[in-house]
């Protein structure tokens, strides 16, 4: 075997894994939008208590979550095997499989497949992949149109906003500002249109049936793809997916290579752990599959990119690759409570909350995204809640001890350490810091990196005697 | 029974009141409480904030100072969920298996309070009087980490005199978090406002919960805002009786 050296993160310049700023300027930007904060509050505690109540059903929930770890550890110990054998089904049963190592691959493939069908216009389902690598601005900058048919994505495409959550991307808007968004972008909408989410919904299904009807081309990605079979799986709530998997001529389905499972039995686990994690129904709505193409019958034409973009280089960290057992159920976002009061942008990339902040530093490489490991308290809510385990705090204190660190903080941190470890010097510096709050007077500010602390809260009273002097004493 | 107490840093120097008072409540209950003055620090902050290397010879000190001893408590949840869940890893990940196998064993010897209490002294009623409206906040750490549970609910439930109210949205964080309180201020900020107003919904007077860290944090917005809700550790609650 030849060593090909540390594999490839995520290409800068190309997708959405990066944000502006780092996440604690965003998060304080963020956290003055009174609006964004009401619209998430409602959100996510509405879906915790739904999500709760249909977990609270299973008395083998606690099972379902381990058989979905065990299942998603076996994958990625042997995840090039799985993935040639993905390919070899897939392509007996008449699709065509491409390998794309990065973002630019990706765009590529399918910007040259979408030109060869002939058609300036896609359809596409909600997929975090196509986000994640913009393939939207790729096509457009290619001339071609993409419509999204999720409704929350089409909002968020239709108002030239960014997605804020995994599952919901416009979370962050209420129903006015919807109606806003749509009386000035939505083509051929009623000008009289009302907030009255019927009567909204109403508004996108008459715009995107004629584009159902009219476009050629699809473009999906993923929730499962089968080894053994060859097959695809698409689960949603809408029937917009449905529509785009069956009516066009050819389907373009663009996967991460980690969405890989190895027999069509595990779907038995999967398909009751992500709807009551995702959406808090028992079973979603709709569930597609396809096996390469039927004669006669939905797409004749079916296309599967397989996309690395930095995957490879997360399987490679023995801690960090469980954020790769992740399926997107978005119930880490849903109790987070950073999450929930910042909302998706500060995280600056289309991966918000606790996964986002285990998983774009890995596909990215920490430089690019090494204030997103902080961006959690370690309080653990996002472990609880995973349907497939992973223990995203531990990752996130192992990511910690890779990021850049400042200078100061170094510093400050190997003197500590140095103090701590002699139990003389200790109970001097305790003394020694008692004497400094003597000093500054009581309730006045801390110098930075402190005063973030003193802004808000009272220090406490210094007492007159340390534990150990008084145990010494007594 | 012979247990070895664990002050942690920040109760040995900021919170003396919480470790004496846990040292009177287990004497009170007729157990002798040995004090290991070799201690330290078991390295969280290090751990938490990236800094394993650092955190190394401080997990050192702590298995050499109390492998010693067969009980061991600290009166934090957060402190006894890192000896317990990362003193293993961060010696493995430096390749001291020695040491790693030692902290696994001293660390399942290691109690929070409220554990050493139900699980290995088996009580419920420790005989305590406090005659105020408390309400508890179940810290993250004692919750998700340690995985104390309802333990010290049902200590509290057996306190005379007291008048315990619920929480609302006890088991959301109070955005403490450690160094994140420092380096995401105004998010933590926006975590300990709704924390706060949790707390003064019930009528409190008193705030408890089994951490040091949190109630500095919950305390320090609680007396910025002058609410008059006072914070109190689980074991000065336990601690007092009547006569006291
Ligand atoms: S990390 Fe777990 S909880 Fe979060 S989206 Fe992925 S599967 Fe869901």
């Amino acid at each position: 075997m030849t060593f090909l050296g540390m594999p490839a993160f995520a290409p800068r310049g190309v997708g959405h894994l990066r944000g502006d700023e780092p996440f604690p300027a965003a998060a304080r930007t963020a956290l003055g939008n009174s609006q964004m904060r009401r619209n998430l509050r409602h959100a996510t505690t509405t879906i915790r208590g739904k999500s709760g109540r249909v977990i609270a059903e299973l008395p083998d929930w606690q099972d379902l979550r381990s058989a979905g770890s065990a299942i998603k550890a076996d994958v990625m110990s042997r995840l090039p095997e799985l993935l040639e054998e993905l390919e070899t089904r897939v392509t007996t049963a008449g699709g065509t499989v491409h390998w794309a190592a990065d973002a630019n691959e990706a765009n590529e493939i399918v910007t040259r497949l979408v030109r060869e069908t002939g058609s300036d216009r896609v359809i596409k389902v909600k997929s975090m992949a196509t986000q994640e690598i913009a393939l939207n601005e790729a096509l457009e900058a290619a001339g071609i149109t993409p419509v999204e048919t999720d409704l929350a994505e089409l909002i968020v495409q239709l108002g030239e906003d960014k997605p804020s959550h995994i599952l919901v991307p416009a979370i962050h808007r209420n129903r006015s500002e919807i109606r806003e968004i749509f009386l000035r972008a939505m083509p051929g909408v009623d000008p009289s249109l009302t907030d009255d989410p019927p009567v909204l919904a109403a508004a996108a299904r008459r715009y995107l049936r004629e584009t159902f009807l009219s476009t050629r081309v699809a473009v999906s990605g993923a929730n499962f793809a089968i080894a053994e079979t060859g097959t695809l799986a698409v689960v949603e709530s809408e029937g917009n997916g449905r529509m785009c998997l069956t009516l066009p001529d050819t389907l373009i389905t663009v996967m991460g290579i980690e969405k890989i499972l190895p027999t069509w039995r595990d779907l038995e686990v999967f398909l009751q752990l992500l709807p009551r994690a995702s959406t808090g129904e028992r079973m979603n709505p709709y569930t597609t599959m396809w096996t390469g193409v039927t004669p006669g019958d939905g797409p004749q034409n079916f296309h599967l990119v397989l996309l690395d973009n930095g995957r490879s280089a997360v399987l490679a960290d023995e801690v960090g690759r469980q954020a790769l057992h992740c399926i997107r159920c978005s119930a880490c976002l849903n109790v987070c409570p950073v999450y929930e009061r910042t909302g998706g942008h500060a995280y600056g990339s289309v991966y918000p909350g606790p996964i986002g902040a285990i998983l774009s530093p890995q596909l990215t490489g920490i430089e690019d995204n090494a204030s997103l490991p902080y961006a959690s308290t370690l309080c653990g809510a996002c472990f609880d809640a995973c349907p497939v385990k992973i223990d995203i705090p531990s990752i996130l204190v192992h990511l910690r001890n890779q990021a850049p660190h400042p200078r100061a903080e170094r510093a400050v941190m190997a003197t500590a350490s140095r103090v701590m470890q002699n139990p003389r010097l200790y109970a001097r510096a305790q003394r020694a810091a008692k004497l400094a709050r003597i000093v500054g007077r009581r309730g006045r500010g801390l110098p930075p990196p402190f005063s973030g602390w003193t802004a808000g809260r009272d220090l406490p009273e210094f007492p007159d005697q340390t534990f150990r002097d008084w145990w010494a004493a007594r | 029974m012979r247990i070895a107490l664990f002050a942690t840093c920040l109760a040995d120097t900021l919170y003396p009141q919480a470790v004496k008072a846990t040292v009177l409540l287990l004497e009170r209950l007729g157990h002798e409480v040995v004090f290991p003055f070799e201690q330290t620090c078991c390295g969280q902050m290090h751990i938490n904030t990236g800094y394993q290397k650092d955190a190394l010879p401080l997990v050192r000190q702590y298995v050499s100072t109390f492998d010693p001893y067969d009980v061991i408590v600290a009166p934090s949840g957060s402190c006894v969920g890192s000896i317990r869940h990362q003193h293993e890893m961060v010696a493995r990940s430096h390749g001291e298996a020695g040491l790693a196998s030692r902290a696994a064993d001293v660390g399942a010897r290691t109690y929070e309070l409220s554990e050493l209490l139900i699980d290995v002294l088996k009580v419920e009623d420790v005989g305590a009087y406090y005659p105020h409206r408390v309400t508890y906040h179940p810290t993250c750490h004692s919750l998700r980490v340690a995985r104390v549970g309802d333990k010290p609910l049902r200590l509290l439930r057996q306190v005379r005199g007291i008048d315990l109210v619920e929480l609302p949205g006890a088991e959301q964080c109070c955005g403490f978090g450690g160094t994140f309180s420092l380096k995401n201020a105004a998010t933590s900020t926006a975590m300990l406002a709704d924390k706060m107003s949790n707390v003064v919904s019930t009528g409190a007077d008193v705030c408890t919960a089994g951490d040091a860290s949190c109630l500095m944090h919950i305390g320090g917005g609680l007396s910025r805002l002058r609410t008059g809700v006072r914070t109190v550790h689980l074991a000065e609650i336990l601690a007092s009786t009547e006569i006291s």
